[in-house]
C-alpha cells in the first residue's frame, strides 16, 4: 500500500507492506535510525516518536496508520544549523543520560509531556515518563533534566 | 517483531466498516487505536487475516451529555476520557481510571471502545465501566443494540459481539456526586493490575468492579448487598472475591489475588464514602 507520511517536515512517499510497522518504517526505509528499538513490546519507550504532535510507541502503530500524519523523531528536534531542542539541551547540562539508548524516547516523552504540562512537579515528570525506561536506571537526572528544560 | 502477513482496508464510516467486516468474514478484525491488537499479532496471539481500519471514524470520537449519562463515542482515545471536564464533572472515576491505562504514549492511541471489545480481564476499563452499570451500544448489519456492560463479558478476551458488530458507544450513567476510588495494584507504574478495584458509593448504593479477577472483569454484588444491608466497609470488603474466580499466574497466586481484592476493595470503599 502507498502512504505518505511527513517525516521532520519532510514527506515521504512509500510502498509498505500493510504489516510493517512505524518504526520500521522510520528506521528502514527513510533511515533515520535515530529511533530506537528496545523492547519491541511496547514497554519500554525507546521507540518513541511524535504523530501529530504527541508521542506515541512507533513499534506499536503500523505505517499505514501513520499514512497522512505529521510525525517528529529526535532528529528533528535540533535547529537546522545545529542548535539542540531545550530539551536536548537540558539532557546534556544536567547529565541526563548514561548509555544513551534510552535518550531519543526520554526526550520526544518528555517534549510532549510539558506540551500538555507545561510547568510539571516533580512527581508529575515521573508519572509522565511512567511508558519510558531507563536500563542504566539513570531516573534522577532525566527527571531533573525535563525539570530544568520546564524552567528555561 | 513484525506481524503475519495481513490484508489492510480502511472504513471512513461505522456502516462502511460493518459492511466491509462482513465481507471479509471470521478472519477479519476492527483495527482502532490498535495498542491491544498490534502485540497481539506480533506475539502470534491474533492472527487476523484483514485489518479493516476504524481509526479514521472520526464521527466515533466524542463526549456528550446525554441527559442522565454521558455518551462516549467508541473511538475516543484513553487521553480524552482523562481529560474530558464533561467527564470529570459526571463521571470522575472513569476519567480516573483512563489516566491508569498503560502510559501516556499508549493513552494517545488506544481507544475506549477498543479496550472494551478487547475484553481483557486485566484492563481497566471493562470493570470500570461495569461497576459504574454503564450500556454498551452495538452496530451490526442489522441495526443497533444495546448491551449492559453485565452482559458483556463473557470469557477471556470473549464478548458478546458478533464477529460483524463494532461497538460504537458508551453509555454512562451520570455518578450525581457520589464518591469513588480506583485502586490499581501493580508492581511498575505501566503494567495491568495484578489486581484492581474501581468503586463508587452514595450512601447505601454502592457499585464495585474487579481487575484482574476472573476470565471476566467481575462486578463484586456481595459487596453492593452488604454495603446496602448496612455492613462497614471492612465488613462488606471480606466479600469481594465472592464472585470472583482469580487465577494464578507469575505476578500473584490465586491467594494473593484473593487478599488483594479484599484489602484493595476496603480502601476503595473507605475512600469513596470518605
Amino acid at each position: 500500500m502507498e502512504i505518505t507520511v511527513t517525516i521532520n517536515g519532510k514527506s515521504h512517499t512509500a510502498e509498505v507492506e500493510p504489516r510493517t510497522l512505524l518504526v520500521q518504517f522510520i528506521r528502514e526505509q527513510v533511515g533515520l535510525t535515530g529511533t530506537n528499538i528496545g523492547c519491541d513490546t511496547s514497554s519500554c519507550g525507546a521507540c518513541s516518536v511524535h504523530v501529530d504532535g504527541e508521542a506515541a510507541k512507533s513499534c506499536t502503530l503500523l505505517a499505514v496508520q501513520a499514512d497522512g500524519c505529521s510525525i517528529t523523531t529526535i532528529e528533528g528536534m535540533a535547529s537546522a544549523d545545529g542548535t539542540l531542542h531545550p530539551m536536548q539541551q537540558a539532557f546534556m547540562e544536567n547529565h541526563g543520560l548514561q548509555c544513551g539508548y534510552c535518550t531519543p524516547g526520554m526526550v520526544m516523552a518528555a517534549t510532549s509531556l510539558l506540551a500538555e504540562n507545561p510547568n510539571p512537579t516533580e512527581e508529575e515528570v515521573r508519572i509522565g515518563l511512567e511508558g519510558n525506561l531507563c536500563r542504566c536506571t539513570g531516573y534522577h537526572n532525566i527527571v531533573q533534566s525535563v525539570l530544568a528544560c520546564a524552567k528555561s | 517483531m513484525i506481524p503475519a502477513a495481513f490484508d489492510y482496508v480502511r472504513a471512513g464510516s461505522a456502516a462502511e466498516a460493518i459492511q466491509l467486516i462482513g465481507q471479509y468474514g471470521d478472519e477479519a478484525k476492527f483495527l482502532a487505536g490498535g495498542h491491544s491488537l498490534v502485540p497481539a499479532m506480533k506475539l502470534r496471539l491474533a492472527q487476523p487475516t484483514v485489518l479493516v481500519d476504524i481509526g479514521r471514524v472520526s464521527d466515533l470520537s466524542y463526549i456528550r451529555d446525554g441527559g442522565d449519562h454521558i455518551a462516549i463515542g467508541a473511538l475516543t482515545r484513553h487521553m480524552d476520557v482523562e481529560k474530558s471536564p464533561v467527564l470529570a464533572e459526571h463521571v470522575p472515576l472513569l476519567a480516573h481510571a483512563a489516566g491508569h491505562v498503560g502510559d501516556p504514549q499508549v493513552r494517545h492511541r488506544g481507544t475506549i471502545g477498543g479496550s472494551l471489545a478487547h475484553a481483557d480481564p486485566a484492563s481497566d476499563l471493562p470493570a470500570t465501566t461495569l461497576a459504574l452499570g454503564a450500556t454498551y451500544v452495538a452496530e451490526g448489519p442489522n441495526g443497533t443494540r444495546e448491551i449492559a456492560a453485565a452482559d458483556f463479558y463473557q470469557g477471556y478476551f470473549t464478548s458478546a459481539l458478533a464477529p460483524d458488530e463494532m461497538l460504537t458507544e458508551i453509555r454512562v450513567p451520570k455518578m450525581g456526586g457520589a464518591g469513588w476510588s480506583f485502586q490499581k495494584f501493580n508492581r511498575r507504574a505501566q503494567d495491568w493490575a495484578i489486581v484492581g478495584v474501581a468503586a463508587w458509593q452514595r450512601g447505601s448504593e454502592c457499585g464495585v468492579g474487579l481487575v484482574n479477577m476472573a476470565s471476566t472483569p467481575v462486578l463484586a454484588s456481595s459487596v453492593a448487598a452488604a454495603i446496602a444491608g448496612g455492613a462497614s466497609a471492612a465488613d462488606a470488603a471480606e466479600a469481594a472475591a465472592a464472585e470472583a474466580d482469580p487465577q494464578a499466574d507469575l505476578n500473584a497466586s490465586v491467594e494473593y489475588r484473593v487478599h488483594l481484592a479484599k484489602v484493595l476493595t476496603r480502601r476503595a470503599l473507605q475512600a469513596a464514602a470518605g
